[in-house]
């Protein structure tokens, strides 16, 4: 099945370069429905407002509410825990990627990051485009 | 000690006194201070060989901590708290600032770039399109130096509480160096050396324009 590139994304950073540089990427992949938070917790609210998003790319280090705080809170959550939700971070030692993991992420890209790895990455969870 | 009953008086009364002015905090030090004042009198000559020995220690201990405390003000750990750190945080905060800006500036320039690829062939197109991207990418730099900055200030807020505890701990001897210090220190003659301070904060420094005139004035 085609993957849909009208779908919403979130993408969730505190620093507002990397959500610009973010945006600019996914329009780049032809992904011009984004929706941005600063931090996890105005993201959930965002994911609750209005759940048909269809891809969350997050930050882990922010607060008040970390990435992955923010990814145990979708993924414990039934209208929410089917979004597929990848992790783009500083954070970058194993037992990082093994908590994401266990906490139930769908990729895991480590910054600083390039346009391919970005594509690459939401390909494996959203299907070649 | 407390063999001779003159002595047992003499002790009970400074350790009253002790008391009445500390309450249950009397120091190493102050015990030190009770041995000299009771050595100073009669009641040394009393003393058993074992006990005189117990008394040089605490003494010796005694000025070794008074010593310390005085080397540890000299170095003016007060001015590590009131000045050097919270200069650190503010120059570290100017960083990712002016990087922020520099970034964003960056991406105005790439974004320009990229609105001109539909008015040029295919193959410009993918030349610009590659090229904003590598902006982008390039760009991301100040993510990393922010988060890093950040590490560095959260390990400067760590230090200054520490060094706080350092201050409140010897208030009275940094005070007491303090005082020693000469009043007008602004009086020193200018070196080379003073001149060297670096880039000045948002607000702090002069203006292209004001250093314009400032020459021209000279002329």
């Amino acid at each position: 099945m085609a993957v849909d590139k009208n779908m919403k994304v979130l993408i969730v950073d505190d620093y507002q370069t990397m959500l610009r540089i973010l945006r600019n990427l996914l329009r780049q992949l032809d992904f011009r429905n984004v929706e941005e938070a600063a931090d996890g917790g105005a993201a959930l609210a965002q994911l609750r407002a209005s759940s048909d998003f269809g891809l969350i790319i997050s930050d882990w280090n922010m607060e008040p509410m970390t990435g992955i705080q923010l990814l145990r809170e979708v993924r414990g959550d039934p209208k929410l825990k089917h979004i597929p939700f990848i992790m783009v971070t500083a954070e970058s030692k194993p037992e990082n990627v093994i908590a994401a993991k266990q906490a139930g992420v769908s990729n895991y890209i480590v910054k600083p990051f390039n346009a391919e790895t970005l594509k690459g990455k939401m390909a494996s969870v959203l299907g070649e485009f | 000690m407390a063999q001779n009953p003159e002595n047992k008086d003499k002790v009970d009364r400074l350790l009253g006194e002790l008391q009445k002015s500390y309450g249950d905090a009397i120091t190493l030090e102050l015990v030190g201070e009770l041995i000299a004042r009771l050595s100073a009198g009669s009641g040394r000559k009393n003393l058993s060989p074992t006990t005189e020995r117990v008394f040089l220690e605490i003494e010796d201990l005694s000025r070794f901590i008074q010593d310390a405390k005085a080397e540890i003000a000299a170095l003016r750990p007060d001015a590590v708290t009131e000045e050097y750190l919270p200069s650190a945080a503010t120059e570290l905060d100017a960083i990712v600032e002016a990087t922020a800006e520099a970034t964003n500036t960056i991406m105005d320039a790439a974004e320009k770039i990229e609105s001109v690829m539909e008015s040029v062939g295919e193959g410009q197109s993918k030349v610009l399109e590659e090229a904003s991207t590598m902006i982008y990418e390039a760009c991301s730099f100040q993510d990393i130096t922010g988060q890093r900055i950040n590490k560095v200030v959260k390990t400067l807020e760590e230090i200054e509480s520490k060094v706080l505890a350092l201050v409140n701990a010897f208030g009275d001897e940094i005070d007491r160096v303090k005082a020693t210090l000469p009043a007008d220190e602004e009086l020193k003659a200018v070196t080379d050396d003073d001149l060297l301070q670096g880039p000045q904060l948002a607000g702090q420094g002069v203006s292209q324009d004001e250093i314009d005139r400032l020459l021209a004035d000279f002329d």
